[in-house]
């Protein structure tokens, strides 16, 4: 290995910094580097949002935690593959709205009613099947439950989403200690999986046309989805042999005590954490519960570092936790805890009554804790404008 | 730097080894290019040098290679990844990160670099290979070439002494490949890495090599010696090479600009001829005598085209891929599109098959607008043999791959079969497509596509990972295909072949035609476009060796 202070590449010369211009791209307009938001705190901010929907079912407040989200995502999504999952995680929200609907009206409700909406023909069911209920009555009352308590799932859904539109999955691994970083590799590997296959099965769906085969509907994808896991396979391998060949899994000798060390941390802390927790859940460990929960958290860290030893790696430009990402944590756990607060002062409010049947008001103090999710939109650095994300077509 | 000591490589279930005897050296700082027709172990041999074979292949490595003094039977490929950067065929296999930066960090992380190292050697890598603009980019989304020069960035960051290169060009266009090549050889000029590459496109990459290495025949042993010495008894060579052996040229020239030095008594006697017009040059945008001995089911009027595009725009994922594209294809003509990477050439193909839609102007193959026509419907007007060949091939046998063909196609049990047997009469039945080589596999992917006897053949890409005998074999078919009355596109970057085959060339940039007229004056104009042929015997208009020698015979 050359000496890892000392360039031997030279800088950009006359001849090959400034040729031709890189095949079908345009010349790159000069441009500041602004560095990206921490992903950690991306999804400290989410996660605190699901949160605080969590603890209202006031529909009002969920519309606008759902806002807040979206209007984050519309301004700082960056133009990348996988910022497009958001408006899967959209549809799924809607799905599972759907879903519960379907079930009250189908299944019925133990919410008592008086507001019948429509009665639906109900089916027998034998003695053994008590308790459930095929059709009948369906109150508005129960439909009213079903979606307040549907909103909430589908608004935790929708915040989880813009956590995964907002921060690269990878970069969030970058931040992993070192002892865990392989397997976090075959993580992000997993899931770089799924969109291959989703690009090979378009590729072969489009290739079954050019044999006079219908292109569409079921049976299509079912006859290329033999090649296509084909050829995901082949593809792993080929990466497999790609990521060794560029010293994946280089390790460092370690003296076998520091290994003993690393194991016996580990394990023990594991231990130490089970036994805390057990002790923590039952009527008379309240005592031992705690220490032994934190000793053990403590080894199984002190294990953790240890274990990096053992690798070589370094990071490069790892995301720095600035103060951008302390506030807009800070904003995130601040929703949160407003609405925990909120809830517990004045449930009437966050929990609007179904029976009997009420509209729903927009309390004032909660509402205006949930816009505090805003401020990531105005001190986060917005997202290059003008990079087109498509494939570039060979 | 790289020693080979007599070795042989059997597979598990091999009979026969794929390479034997084995034995040579490359000394530090050479560019060293494994030449030889396919399937003559090139990718195995490559592979020892990283220890990719036999740590990750399986099969047994007799003998020994050893790399900067390191042995690969006691260090596995990780333990090299400091010394040898190795990349493969298809680059997307290659990438682990998502973006182009951290692709380049890769490496370096996994050696355990100091970050500040690992910053600088990242910039001057993006400014190396031109990718400065690219480096926030998910990969997914580059084009072939950039995606090709981001792998061969992320070797380079290591600052590793021997790089190993399996076929670095073949997906690239002519001016990209240039660009490439430019970078291995300062890299070997100025900081004295070791490069030993297998690449079917001599033409392109000859001239740069110090020492070549033959390998003649399956099992056969290596050659090793300078360019000309090799380049003078290899089966494989560059149109330069062969015509300096048709002239009897000594010492062989390599490069254009040695060629045209000896070429003057050539051109003198090449003087007052013309290259013969019917099998490289008719000109048929007008319609010409030829096509009227074809006989057509409707008459023997002026002959309907087989394509017309009018204005046709197609917009891909809110980027404008096509604009403004006039294109009529008449039958018996051959046409092949050419231009950069990304220039639209493979959408242009798509619509024609009905893959994208319009979404300005209009599209038509024979009487059928594409998109709306039911697949079963279109393939007996157009076929197109995609790019990756295999896409089209789902049987596990060739023989029920032939028997699906007839029956999609509706046509009589046996046609494709025939068809496949005329064009190649050696594979058996039993074989699984996957074990056939590029060549074989897209000949099979040609004669499922013409079982359907579309009038219109398309073809994307079809000389990637061919060697110079298949190439030939590929020709004389389609030019037979084209005498027979099939109209055929190809959007190919090979001038060679366009040079061979195209009675019509279009350059595309940008979604828009360029250049649209007879092959042999829009190769000609360009210098990137025009096959070496040209290059040499310019002002005269002759393209391949077989209309220089069909002339002095």
């Amino acid at each position: 290995m050359p000496s890892c202070g000392q360039s031997r590449l030279p800088g950009r010369s006359p001849q090959g910094g400034t040729g031709r211009a890189p095949a079908g791209t345009p010349t790159p307009a000069p441009r500041t580097h602004r560095t990206p938001l921490h992903p950690g705190a991306w999804w400290l901010w989410a996660l605190g949002l699901g949160t605080a929907a969590t603890r209202t079912t006031n529909p009002l407040l969920l519309a606008l935690l759902v806002t807040t989200s979206a209007y984050v995502v519309a301004t700082r999504r960056p133009h990348a593959p996988w910022s497009r999952s958001y408006g899967a995680f959209v549809r799924l929200a809607l799905a599972v709205l759907l879903v519960r609907l379907a079930f009250a009206v189908v299944l019925g409700s133990p919410v008592p009613g008086t507001h019948t909406v429509v009665t639906l023909p109900e089916v027998p069911l034998p003695d053994w099947a008590q308790g459930i209920r095929l059709g009948g009555r369906v109150t508005a009352e129960a439909l009213t439950f079903a979606l307040y308590d549907a909103l909430r799932l589908a608004t935790l859904l929708v915040c989880v989403g813009a956590a995964n539109a907002l921060a690269n999955p990878s970069r969030l691994l970058k931040s992993l200690p070192g002892a865990l970083y392989e397997l976090g590799v075959a993580v992000v590997v997993a899931l770089t999986f799924a969109p291959h296959l989703i690009a090979d099965a378009q590729r072969l769906r489009a290739a079954r046309r050019l044999r006079g085969r219908p292109d569409k509907g079921v049976r299509g994808l079912l006859h290329v989805g033999l090649p296509v896991l084909e050829g995901a396979l082949e593809r792993s391998v080929a990466l497999a042999a790609a990521m060794d060949a560029r010293g994946y899994g280089r390790t460092a000798e370690v003296p076998p005590a520091v290994r003993r060390t690393t194991a016996a941390l580990t394990l023990g802390g594991l231990l130490g954490v089970c036994a805390g927790t057990y002790g923590l859940l039952t009527a008379e460990g309240g005592t031992y519960g705690v220490p032994v929960l934190l000793a053990g958290l403590a080894a199984a860290l002190a294990g953790l570092r240890l274990g990096g030893r053992r690798t070589l790696r370094t990071r490069y430009r790892p995301d720095a936790w600035d103060a951008r990402a302390w506030l807009v944590t800070a904003s995130g756990v601040a929703v949160a805890g407003l609405l925990t607060l909120a809830a517990s002062r004045d449930p009437a409010a966050l929990h609007p009554g179904v029976v009997p049947l009420v509209a729903p008001t927009l309390p004032l103090w909660p509402a205006a804790a949930v816009l505090i999710g805003l401020l990531p939109a105005f001190i986060t650095p917005a997202p290059e404008a003008g990079t087109d994300t498509r494939k570039e077509p060979t | 730097m790289i020693r080979f000591e007599n070795v042989s490589v059997t597979y598990d279930g091999a009979p026969e080894p794929v390479v034997r005897d084995v034995d040579f050296e490359v000394p530090e700082g050479e560019l060293v290019l494994l030449v030889g027709p396919s399937g003559v172990g090139k990718s195995t041999v490559l592979g020892a040098v990283s220890g990719l074979v036999p740590h990750f292949t399986g099969g047994t490595l007799h003998g020994r290679v050893t790399v900067a003094g390191r042995d690969t039977r006691t260090h596995k490929p990780r333990e090299l990844a400091d010394v040898v950067g190795t990349v493969g065929q298809d680059p997307l296999s290659h990438f682990v990160t998502d973006t182009v930066e951290d692709e380049l960090a890769y490496g370096m992380e996994s050696l355990g670099l100091p970050p500040a190292v690992m910053r600088r050697r990242v910039e001057e890598t993006l400014d190396l290979l031109g990718l400065a603009g690219l480096r926030d980019r998910p990969i997914s989304t580059l084009s072939g070439g950039q995606q090709q020069r981001v792998a061969i960035g992320s070797v380079l960051t290591p600052h590793p002494r021997v790089l190993v290169l399996d076929e670095p060009t073949s997906a690239l266009d002519p001016a990209a490949a240039e660009e490439v090549l430019a970078v291995l050889q300062r890299l070997v000029h100025d900081l004295g890495t070791t490069v030993l590459m297998a690449e079917h496109r001599l033409e392109r990459v000859v001239q740069y090599a110090d020492q070549v290495a033959l390998l003649p025949g399956p099992g056969e042993r290596p050659l090793l010696g300078t360019p000309p010495e090799m380049m003078a008894v290899s089966p494989v060579c560059p149109p330069v090479v062969d015509l300096g052996r048709l002239a009897g040229w000594s010492p062989l020239p390599l490069t254009v600009r040695d060629a045209r030095r000896g070429a003057g008594d050539l051109r003198a006697r090449l003087a007052g001829r013309q290259p013969r017009r019917d099998d490289a040059a008719p000109p048929p945008p007008a319609p010409s005598r030829r096509l009227f001995r074809r006989t057509r089911p409707d008459g023997p009027a002026a002959p309907a085209p087989v394509a017309e595009i009018r204005s046709l725009a197609v917009r891909r994922d809110r980027v404008q891929a096509l604009r403004h594209v006039d294109l009529t294809v008449t039958p018996g003509e051959t046409i092949a599109l050419m231009g950069r990477n990304g220039a639209g050439k493979s959408t242009l193909l798509s619509a024609l098959v009905g893959l994208v839609a319009p979404s300005a102007g209009s599209v038509r193959t024979g009487d059928a607008v594409p998109h709306r026509t039911r697949p079963r419907d279109l393939v007996r007007r157009v076929g197109l043999v995609p790019q990756e060949p295999r896409d089209l091939l789902y049987a596990d046998t060739v023989a029920a791959e032939c028997a699906a063909a007839d029956r999609d196609a509706e046509a009589p049990p046996g046609t494709c079969r025939a068809l496949l047997t005329e064009l190649l009469p050696s594979v058996a039945d039993d074989t699984h497509p996957r074990d056939l080589s590029e060549g074989q596999r897209l000949t099979l992917a040609l004669a499922v596509v013409l079982t359907a006897r579309p009038p219109l053949l398309l073809l994307d890409e079809p000389t990637r990972g061919l060697d110079y005998a298949a190439k030939a074999r590929l020709v004389a078919i389609l030019r037979e295909l084209a005498a027979g009355g099939h109209a055929i596109v190809m959007a190919t970057h090979d001038v060679e072949l366009a040079a061979e085959l195209a009675h019509r060339v279009v350059l595309l940039a940008e979604g828009e035609v360029i250049a649209d007229g007879p092959a042999a004056e829009v190769v000609v104009a360009s210098p990137s476009f025009a096959p070496q042929v040209a290059k040499i015997l310019a002002p005269q208009h002759w393209l391949t060796v077989s209309q220089v020698r069909e002339a002095l015979r």
